[in-house]
């Protein structure tokens, strides 16, 4: 049954669209180039790289902002 | 209980402080104007406990009114005309979001030509919006509406909003004799307003989401079922209401009707005209009756039939007009019974509905010529 | 400034890859935390965080319509402070619902002196419908209602100045900022909440579908409207103007219009043009 007013209950729940699906594109980061300055953690717009700097493949959509924004050039895009 | 002589408007203000909301967004609108003041003065006077939004619009008031439910309190809102008019989108969205917002409608002629007068065009144009309508007679039955509108609106069953409408002027700015109930007396007929989906950042909650095609269709039902369901709501809200405070409301009024020959079907305060002609009619012999429509959103079709079709002949007094269709409630009763309709366009912008226009129509309904006839029309600038 | 590693914006929203919209959101949340309540008016944002059964929002959340987020905004306010409650309430609008049919309703809000946030998430037109004209549409810009041809070269109105508007209400708080900046914008978001009553924030925000460049450049873009003196940084504080951000080197205005696909028909005439009125208003403020 639809809740009633068509609400979400459950939040966060977009969680169970699996984005990653969208890629043509994959960040790969080297950590060890990686010189923690939290730009493309701050400038993803999926929010799917945590702190650890793991990107999340399951939501990563692959628009390679991270990338762009690396200052050290840490991640490079890759197809797949 | 008190006993006052207040206008409509002072009736209703009186029921929204009995019922205590706790955000109050209105703009001010002829002739609903003096429901704003009131309540303002109420609130400054700390007689009521609420937050006055004085917004900038219609479509700002029902647009906080619709936050502030969905935050989870009681909320009252009232206007009248183009004001309900700005406020359509958002009647959609109220009754879509289930927001339990009673709303005061003044009824008042839309523009254009521009009138501030009163027919009932404006609210029987949002009848598809999903919310609750009663209409009201008088005073008194524009308070009760109020604080029976809130206890249906906010039952489990149903969670719509609802419209309680009164006509402008004739009952707006019209003062007569009423009960104002006790706080004691309000409170065990409405409990405290408990919401069902409210926003709470220690139970976050998304309201008023887009759907596809996979779900639009449900929740749209959901409103029809609510609204079918809210009859049985309404039954015993009324039948409360009447061991509390001793007045009887149905869903219909029939005044007369029992072996009636011609009934004539209408809302709101021109039945108190419609009950008078109808005494003197009898007197003269004539069996004619009055079926008062008190709620006209959820149809009660079941009331409806039953009473009129033991009638040879019905005729609907509309003070509307849906253009090359008649009247909304002829149509609506043409198309749920199977009685012998005749509609009649009457009272628009203030017009008024005389004692002899009744006549006409009674008499038009025993000998009709056409389906739906203008009632009042000046020939000479026709 | 400390950056909480909290998200109350989930993944899984449908927006398009290098949104920039959610990166504003995702920023504005972290300043804010977890007691807050969002309000969005309709547009892009509100379509792809919310598709029933599903949503984004790990805050309590609430749409109506697209013309009144504040007068919603407004209402939320007011209920919960009528039931003691201290949430802060942010209202995310578009620059339609904001600039164009949202603007009476954000009037009357400001005015009133609600103590909510609005942020405007500016991407410069309707993106949500399929990039048409808005008021906040910069002169020159292609839109598809304000496409260049024999007779048109784009569109030929300056930006309307919101936050300018906002300030001549006597908003308390009022600042710009870019999704690009994410420091000064979120110190902003955080004197919006600090500041007892309304708050205004125009967020610059690059759109990749709108503006066409590749999904990848939403950032730089933003960066470089700030860098050629296009978007300007600044707060006005109880009334006191003050710039946020001074690039070291102005760069040319062509730099930003010449990246962008909306741009590309400009001739080098109307460039110059463009190029000479960022020149005033950058001279002006001594940028």
């Amino acid at each position: 049954m639809v809740n009633i007013g068509a609400c979400v209950k459950e939040p966060g729940s977009t969680r169970n669209n699996k984005t990653g699906s969208w890629r043509t594109f994959k960040p790969i980061l080297d950590k060890e180039k990686c010189i923690d300055c939290e730009n493309c953690v701050l400038f993803c717009p999926e929010g799917c790289i945590n702190k650890d700097y793991d990107i999340d493949y399951d939501y990563c959509k692959g628009c390679g902002i991270c990338a762009e924004e690396c200052p050290v050039k840490a991640i490079k895009m890759e197809r797949g | 209980m008190v006993k006052k002589v207040f206008t409509a408007n002072r009736s209703v203000a009186e029921a929204v402080k009995l019922a205590k909301p706790q955000v109050v967004p209105v703009y001010p609108i002829t002739p609903q104007t003096t429901i704003s003041e009131y309540l303002a003065q109420f609130v400054a006077d700390g007689d009521l406990k609420a937050e006055y939004i004085r917004v900038e619009s219609e479509h700002s008031a029902i647009s906080a009114a619709v936050g502030a439910s969905g935050a989870g309190v009681r909320v009252f809102s009232a206007t009248s005309s183009q004001g309900l008019a700005l406020m359509h989108e958002i009647l959609f969205a109220a009754a879509g979001m289930r927001s339990p917002i009673v709303l005061v409608d003044a009824n008042r002629s839309l523009s254009a030509p521009l009138s501030i007068w009163n027919d009932q065009q404006d609210t029987i144009s949002e009848r598809d919006s999903g919310w609750l309508q009663i209409y009201a007679e008088n005073a008194q039955e524009a308070l009760d509406s109020v604080l029976i509108a809130y206890r249906v609106a906010e039952d489990r069953d149903v969670l719509l909003p609802c419209m309680v409408c009164i006509d402008g002027y004739f009952l707006t700015h019209t003062v007569e004799p009423l009960d104002v109930p006790s706080q004691e007396e309000v409170d065990q007929f409405l409990p405290p307003y408990k919401p069902y989906v409210f926003l709470d950042p220690e139970n976050p909650m998304s309201i008023g989401t887009f759907t596809d095609p996979e779900y639009y269709m449900e929740a749209r039902y959901a409103i029809e079922a609510a609204m079918e369901r809210s009859k049985g709501v309404i039954a015993k809200a009324n039948k409360e209401f009447a061991e509390i405070f001793g007045r009887e409301y149905d869903f219909v009024e029939p005044y007369r009707c029992d072996d009636a020959e011609i009934i004539i079907v209408a809302m709101g305060s021109v039945c108190g005209t419609i009950k008078d002609v109808i005494d003197s009619l009898r007197d003269e012999g004539e069996k004619v009756g009055l079926l008062k429509l008190r709620v006209f959103r959820p149809f009660p079709t079941k009331e409806l039939k039953e009473i009129l079709e033991k009638a040879s002949k019905v005729a609907v007094l509309d003070k509307n007009i849906s253009f090359g269709m008649g009247g909304v409630l002829y149509n609506d009763i043409k198309v749920k019974t199977n009685a012998d309709v005749y509609g009649f366009i009457a009272g628009l912008g203030g017009r008024d509905i005389t004692p002899e226009y009744v006549r006409e129509i009674v008499a038009k309904t025993k000998n009709p010529t056409h389906e739906v006839e203008w009632i009042g029309l000046k020939k000479e600038e026709v | 400034m400390e950056i909480s590693d909290q998200e109350f914006l989930a993944p899984g929203h449908r927006g398009c890859a290098g949104c920039g919209a959610t990166v504003g959101v995702r920023l504005a949340l972290k300043a804010l935390g977890k007691n807050t309540v969002a309000v969005s008016a309709t547009g892009c944002l509100e379509v792809i965080t919310t598709p029933y059964p599903e949503t984004a929002w790990d805050i309590p959340w609430i749409h109506v319509a697209f013309e009144n987020a504040a007068a919603v905004a407004s209402g939320v306010e007011r209920a919960l402070k009528s039931q003691g409650k201290d949430a802060q309430v942010v209202a995310f609008a578009g620059d339609g619902g904001t600039a164009d049919i949202g603007l009476q309703a954000l009037s009357g809000a400001m005015e009133r002196g609600h103590n909510i946030i609005y942020i405007c998430y500016d991407n410069e037109a309707y993106m949500n419908t399929g990039v048409q004209r808005s008021g906040a549409t910069p002169y020159g810009a292609s839109t598809t209602t304000s496409p260049p041809g024999k007779e048109s070269f784009g569109e030929d109105k300056p930006k309307k100045n919101i936050p300018m508007i906002m300030a001549a209400h006597g908003v308390p708080y009022v600042a710009t900022a870019s999704i690009a900046y994410p420091e000064d914008f979120m110190k902003k978001v955080q004197k919006a909440r600090e500041t007892d009553g309304p708050a205004y924030i125009h967020l610059h925000q690059p759109c990749t579908t709108g503006w066409g460049y590749d999904p990848s450049k939403t950032i730089e873009m933003g960066r470089l409207a700030v860098e050629t003196g296009s978007w300007i940084l600044y707060e006005i504080e109880e009334g006191e103007f003050r710039v946020t951000y001074r690039p070291l080197q102005r760069k040319a205005v062509d730099e930003y219009l010449m990246a962008q696909k909306r741009f590309k028909h400009l001739t080098d005439e109307e460039r110059e043009r463009i190029q000479k009125n960022v020149d005033a208003l950058c001279t002006e403020l001594k940028i």
